[in-house]
């Protein structure tokens, strides 16, 4: 019987697989690959991610390609990309649903793995590098929107830049640095054009990474026990090519949806102004993906502090595997964490519609209370129930 | 053969009578061309891109060669134009700001590519302004080159009065009333803001029925798939 490991000589795939054993690879990383049996819905995500991934490289090859990265040019680029260049409204669409989607898979992706504790031993770096990818897509994201050098591109990178600014006594120096000079000009946008390239290609390498932590400690699954015996798992092939296949399906007419019927919510119709660093727009939206940072940036009544709660509220995901030292892991069989983190995740999307909105007095206070919400459930409820809690 | 040709030369002569204005989008070009092109620009818009309204080739080059565009400086320095041809940009009359400012009171008449996208209210807004001009009432005092206009906060625009029933003859027939203009050209400037709606929404119809059949056979497939489980 053949190994799963090596094709027999006989074979054609198997002249290759003694010089280089990639068949050999892929049969036992994706074809034999044993996955737990009850995985649910919500373990395709990963798949939706990494199909959408390569939609933004594939589309933003193409975007590059016609774009200028020159501050009086940009805008007009981007333009002549929507309207003359062939099927560039089309390119640019999927461009720009792709990061609605993406963003949209990454909260979902992330908020099954804190229900489901996906972050726990043996599972903590791939919990870390799935984090980094989601900081490195952040940053991305952020440079990407300012490339069409719309109002909203400006305005929203002055915003950041200010937050930078408020970094005692490195702010200044360090957004020179980096951005070539006080303001946003020329140098700046041509080093976001840079670093949005670049940074695309780096978040491929992690997502390498982060697959290949996930071939070595296997999935979790909704028990949160890890499979014994191989007649706990099924193989990858056919049974989770096949499901994730069909929810590919489904996940490609959303975002089909979103490009061809609803372009209009993918954007702020202020970015088709071209940036004008002598005229503010009323009110400074970011786009929804960045809207519960921003909510908490405007949260904290200075600036430091907003930047460092807005941080914070990152950082409290990369330390949670030792925050949560209790070896259950779904949040189903945890009375205290299942009552408190679907309030957490209330707080984010709270967070979220605020962050939208004008900060009048009463979107202050829900901002304050969500975000002290997520604090809390992290830094004081997880901590505790670890050692309080009684399982069910 | 001649049974197959005679129709189709007949269908193929019908395509060609857009050219002559029939939809509200190119009636709108019309207004656009003879009354807002005089102060208005669409800096993105391309002349060219008007055949996907219609207009044939010909009468984009007719049409763009009567416009003169700023071609740099010759020998002794002194500016120089040339005549657009169908791949230049529409540009506003003015060569520059200033001097828009200057001709138009200090208010500098805005670019039209994305106005029906960019203005809250979109291209019923443009139309509402368009026909919202009237005296002002007793005891309102406006300053030169401000006409009162009851669609804006502030009561009083910039741009004078544009539209005057009658002011173009439509070659369809429909008659020009202010009302009828408006609404004209406010579809070509929606049409203008947004060049690829129909197509957007003709393709993404295949996209979904595609995707709506992928998704029902790899449902099926997934199904045998785990009936069949050990």
């Amino acid at each position: 019987m053949p190994s799963p490991d090596r094709m027999p000589d006989t074979e054609p795939s198997g002249w290759l697989d003694r010089r280089f054993p990639v068949t050999g690879f892929l049969r036992r990383e994706y074809v034999a690959f044993p996955m737990p049996r009850n995985l649910n819905t919500l373990w395709s995500f990963g798949a939706f991610l990494i199909v959408t991934m390569t939609f933004m490289i594939a589309s933003g090859l193409f975007l590059a390609i016609n774009y200028t990265p020159d501050i009086t040019q940009a805008f007009a680029s981007v333009e002549t990309i929507d309207r003359q260049i062939p099927s560039g409204w089309f390119i640019r669409s999927l461009h720009m649903g792709g990061v609605t989607m993406l963003f949209a898979c990454l909260y979902i992706h992330l908020g099954r793995g804190l229900w489901y504790g996906s972050y726990k031993a043996p599972r903590e770096l791939l919990w870390l590098t799935g984090l980094g990818l989601m900081l490195m897509i952040m940053v991305t994201a952020f440079a990407g929107y300012v490339l069409p050098w719309g109002q909203m591109s400006y305005w929203g990178a002055t915003v950041v830049l200010n937050a930078v600014h408020a970094i005692p006594l490195i702010g200044h120096p360090l957004s020179e640095l980096l951005l070539g000079g006080e303001t946003l000009g020329n140098i700046a946008l041509h080093r976001l054009f840079v670093l949005h390239f670049t940074m695309a290609f780096a978040i491929l390498g992690v997502i390498a990474l982060h697959v290949a932590a996930l071939h070595v400690v296997k999935s979790n699954n909704p028990t949160g026990i890890d499979p014994t015996s191989p007649a706990q798992t099924l193989p990858f092939h056919p049974y989770y090519t096949s499901r994730d296949g069909f929810a590919l399906c489904l996940f490609l007419m959303v975002y089909a949806g979103l490009v061809f019927f609803l372009p209009g919510l993918l954007t702020l119709a202020d970015n088709y102004i071209q940036a004008n660093p002598l005229i503010t727009p009323r009110d400074i939206r970011p786009e929804w993906y960045f809207a519960p940072f921003y909510a908490i940036l405007r949260a904290a009544p200075s600036r430091l502090g907003g930047l460092i709660l807005a941080t914070g509220s990152l950082a409290v995901l990369f330390a949670l595997p030792w925050l949560d030292r209790s070896s259950i892991r779904p949040a189903t069989r945890r009375p205290l964490v299942r009552l408190s983190l679907p309030l957490a995740f209330a707080s984010f999307i709270l967070l979220g519609v605020a962050g939208m909105h004008p900060p009048t007095e009463a979107w202050l206070i829900v901002s304050r209370v969500a975000m002290a919400w997520w604090f809390i459930h992290f830094l004081l409820v997880m901590p505790l129930a670890s050692e309080r809690e009684i399982p069910s | 053969m001649t049974r197959w040709t005679r129709p189709l030369l007949l269908a193929a002569s019908l395509t060609a009578l857009p050219a002559a204005a029939s939809t509200p989008a190119q009636r709108g070009l019309m207004v656009f061309q003879q009354v807002c092109a005089a102060c208005h620009g669409m800096e993105h818009v391309d002349y060219g891109d008007m055949s996907a309204l219609g207009l044939s080739p010909d009468d984009i080059r007719k049409w763009a060669a009567d416009q003169e565009l700023p071609d740099g400086v010759d020998d002794n320095g002194d500016p120089k134009t040339r005549h657009a041809t169908p791949s230049d940009p529409m540009l506003s009359p003015y060569p520059n700001a200033a001097v828009g400012r200057l001709a138009n009171h200090g208010l500098l008449p805005p670019d039209l590519s994305r106005l029906a996208l960019t203005l809250p209210g979109g291209a019923d807004e443009i139309r509402r302004i368009l026909l919202s001009y009237a005296p002002p009432p007793p005891g309102v005092k406006l300053d030169e080159g401000r006409y009162y206009n009851t669609a804006l906060k502030w009561k009083h625009i910039g741009m004078p009065p544009p539209l005057q029933d009658g002011m173009l003859t439509y070659p369809d027939g429909t008659r020009a009333t202010s009302a009828q203009m408006a609404s004209d050209v406010s579809a070509f400037l929606n049409w203008v803001a947004h060049p690829h709606q129909t197509e957007r929404r003709r393709i993404g119809l295949y996209v979904l029925v595609y995707l709506a059949l992928m998704a029902f056979l790899t449902f099926l497939l997934q199904r045998r798939v785990w009936t069949s489980r050990r």
